[in-house]
């Protein structure tokens, strides 16, 4: 006797349920949609916020500054709030200040890009964060790719698979979720303190070496993935032709793997460019009016430039600083794209 | 490589004369994996040029005994060999071998075919370069995909992935690897188990072929393959305790027209396995 309950009525037996079960399937794709709802409109909100203060409409008037001729921004509105309502924003414009004119004003500008920031809104550029920033990531990327796929490589080919190994295995899966600002706190006392020597203090060497303390641990736990998603079968078939271990690694295991390690390595990349915490603890700067002469001089990064304008109490430094993350936005934007096109290149079906 | 190549019409004759010198033989091989015995008390001889079935039930080490034979057990870390290998009287698992110079003489091709996701080419040449081969690359290519019997069909896509190449493609891509560093013996696993009946039956011809430069070890579960194809047959049987152990060894036709123990013809015969 089947203990599975049949309708009675033998024609019913593929539309009897039907309603109920579409019933229900339809309200659990309607709790998703909604969840997926809240999360694409935090997301526009924020977007939608940043843009409309870093592209604006504003009354700008002339005014010299050390000798030259240069706008000055008496007020400004948001992007959205000029397309819906000009005619008014122009109109106040020529009441309150006849001097100004009324234009759009993006704050993402070459002058932006290119000045040092600066107590005039207008003339106040991203240079110096911006050059610190690519300092420290580059110099990070350099150091902590070879590093975290060495000690993947170790891990993964070479580690035996007793009890120190699942030790170490386990505490680094547990540093990757370290809050940043301890590494920060360790950066210090190592880099600025301990080899204050070597790194020259409070430079970019120690922020870079600080930052690689952070990303190891996220680049070795993808890296360790992608190599062990290398089939054994690959390695069996290298060692079979009397390659060595090594051989093996280099030739087969790790051209397979690299796509993974660079993919994780990129994203390691775009968390360590936006943290903030850590590199204030090892005494980044928060003004910078010159280029670092090399990666032991003093540095400001991008998010700490922003936090700075956005403590200021003028409205116009708020747009600087939503410029500032527009800038920062589209190089997280490129570096994550890159690691989506390298994905999507190296796709392998074995 | 000395030119040991015959022409067809003398391997037949290569093939009656008498069995030469033993190329490889297992004394007393027993495995352990962990605590479990896999393997036991194994005596065992691999002839020159020659092609000897290794048959059996599943499970009764089959794929163990072939995998001590070029020390790719190594890679299991729980496996443990004991007795000897011996490879033209040297111990392969004596101390100071270097196991990866064994696996370069002793050759293997997997049960599932398992080309590398580089080219053709590469996959062939990949091996002979890291062994230092000097000479040129391209026509020990042609020759081991001749030798492969896959050349005509690959030689105008030399630079296409290896993977491909449908399934019986690249099991011959994977002889042709393993052929290209010249190996004395090439162990193979089941080589056909994954491959559709012609594709299945290239490869033993390939292999027919192979004899007159190399002596073949094949596991196989079909015994009309073991039957067909091979000089010598081992049978393999499990006890009571799960160990596997050799029931019965001896040349092909003996095996399988008048085998001495009942077991290997209740085997044989269908009755068991
Ligand atoms: N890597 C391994 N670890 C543990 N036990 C294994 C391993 N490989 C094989 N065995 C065991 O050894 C015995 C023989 O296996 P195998 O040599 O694969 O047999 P066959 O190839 O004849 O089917 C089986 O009981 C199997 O479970
Ligand atoms: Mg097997």
């Amino acid at each position: 006797m089947s203990s599975l309950p049949t309708p009675k009525n033998r024609e019913a037996i593929f539309t009897d349920r039907l309603s109920a079960r579409k019933r229900r399937g339809m309200i659990f794709r309607n709790v998703c949609l909604a969840m997926t709802i809240f999360g694409v409109l935090s997301l526009g909100a924020l977007l939608y916020d940043t843009i409309g203060s870093a592209f604006t409409w504003a009354a700008v008037e002339e005014r010299e500054v050390r000798g030259r001729v240069q706008p000055n921004v008496v007020q400004t509105w948001s992007l959205w709030e000029g397309i819906y309502n000009r005619d008014e924003l122009q109109r106040l414009t020529a009441e309150n200040y006849p001097e100004a004119e009324f234009r759009f004003f993006s704050w993402v500008n070459i002058n932006f890009l290119t000045n040092f920031p600066s107590r005039f809104p207008e003339l106040s550029g991203f240079r110096s964060p911006l050059i610190g920033s690519l300092m420290v990531i580059g110099i990070t990327a350099l150091l902590s790719f070879p590093i975290g796929t060495g000690a993947a490589i170790f891990l993964e080919e070479y580690g035996t698979k007793g009890w120190i190994s699942r030790i170490i295995e386990t505490n680094i899966a547990n540093l990757a979720g370290v809050p940043s600002i301890i590494y920060g706190l360790l950066g210090l006392t190592i880099f600025v303190r301990g080899a204050g020597g070597l790194t020259g203090g409070q430079t970019v060497l120690a922020g870079a070496f600080t930052m690689t303390l952070l990303s190891l641990p996220i680049i070795i736990v993808a890296a360790r993935e992608s190599i062990r998603a290398v089939p054994p079968s690959q390695r069996q078939a290298a060692l079979a032709l009397g390659a060595t271990r090594w051989e093996t690694t280099y030739s087969h295991v790790l051209p397979s793997a690299l796509p993974g390690i660079l993919t994780g390595t990129i994203l390691a990349m775009s968390r360590a460019i936006g943290e903030t915490a850590p590199l204030i603890t090892i005494g980044a700067l928060t003004y910078v009016a010159f280029d670092p002469s090399g990666a032991r001089d003093i540095f400001t990064v991008m998010p700490i430039q922003i936090f700075n304008w956005v403590t200021l109490p003028q409205a116009t430094f708020h747009n600087l600083a939503s410029a500032g993350i527009v800038v920062l936005l589209s190089i997280l934007l490129t570096m994550n794209g890159i690691a989506i096109v390298i994905r999507r290149k190296t796709e392998r079906t074995w | 490589m000395a030119q040991r190549s015959l022409r067809p019409e003398m391997r037949r004759a290569a093939k009656e004369a008498p069995v030469g010198d033993a190329i490889m033989s297992a004394r007393d091989l027993s495995v352990h994996y962990g605590a479990f015995q896999a393997v036991r008390d194994v005596n065992l001889s691999f002839y020159e040029n020659r092609i000897t079935a290794l048959i059996g039930p599943s499970g009764c080490g089959k794929s163990t005994v072939l995998r001590c034979m070029n020390r790719m057990n190594d890679l299991i870390p729980i496996a443990r060999v004991s007795g000897e290998v011996l490879y033209h009287n040297h111990n392969i698992y004596g101390p100071n071998i270097d196991p990866v110079e064994v696996r370069r003489r002793i050759g293997m091709v997997f049960q599932k075919p398992n080309p590398f996701p580089k080219s053709i080419y590469d996959n062939v040449a990949w091996g002979a370069k890291i062994n230092g081969y000097r000479g040129s690359m391209d026509d020990l290519v042609e020759r081991s995909l001749t030798q492969a019997a896959l050349w005509n069909e690959v030689k105008d896509k030399l630079k296409d992935s290896g993977l491909s190449l449908s399934g019986g493609q690249q099991q011959r891509l994977c002889i042709a690897r393993a052929i290209a560093i010249q190996p004395d013996v090439i162990l193979m696993d089941e080589p056909a188990s994954a491959l559709d009946p012609i594709s299945t039956l290239k490869i033993e011809d390939l292999m027919q072929e192979l004899t007159r430069n190399y002596t073949i070890v094949i596991v196989t579960h079909n015994m009309q393959q073991a039957a067909r194809s091979s000089d010598f047959t081992a049978y393999f049987s499990v006890g009571e305790d799960r160990a596997g152990y050799l029931v019965e060894y001896g040349p092909t036709h003996e095996v399988f027209t008048n085998p001495k123990d009942p077991k290997t013809e209740d085997y044989i015969t269908g009755r068991v396995g």
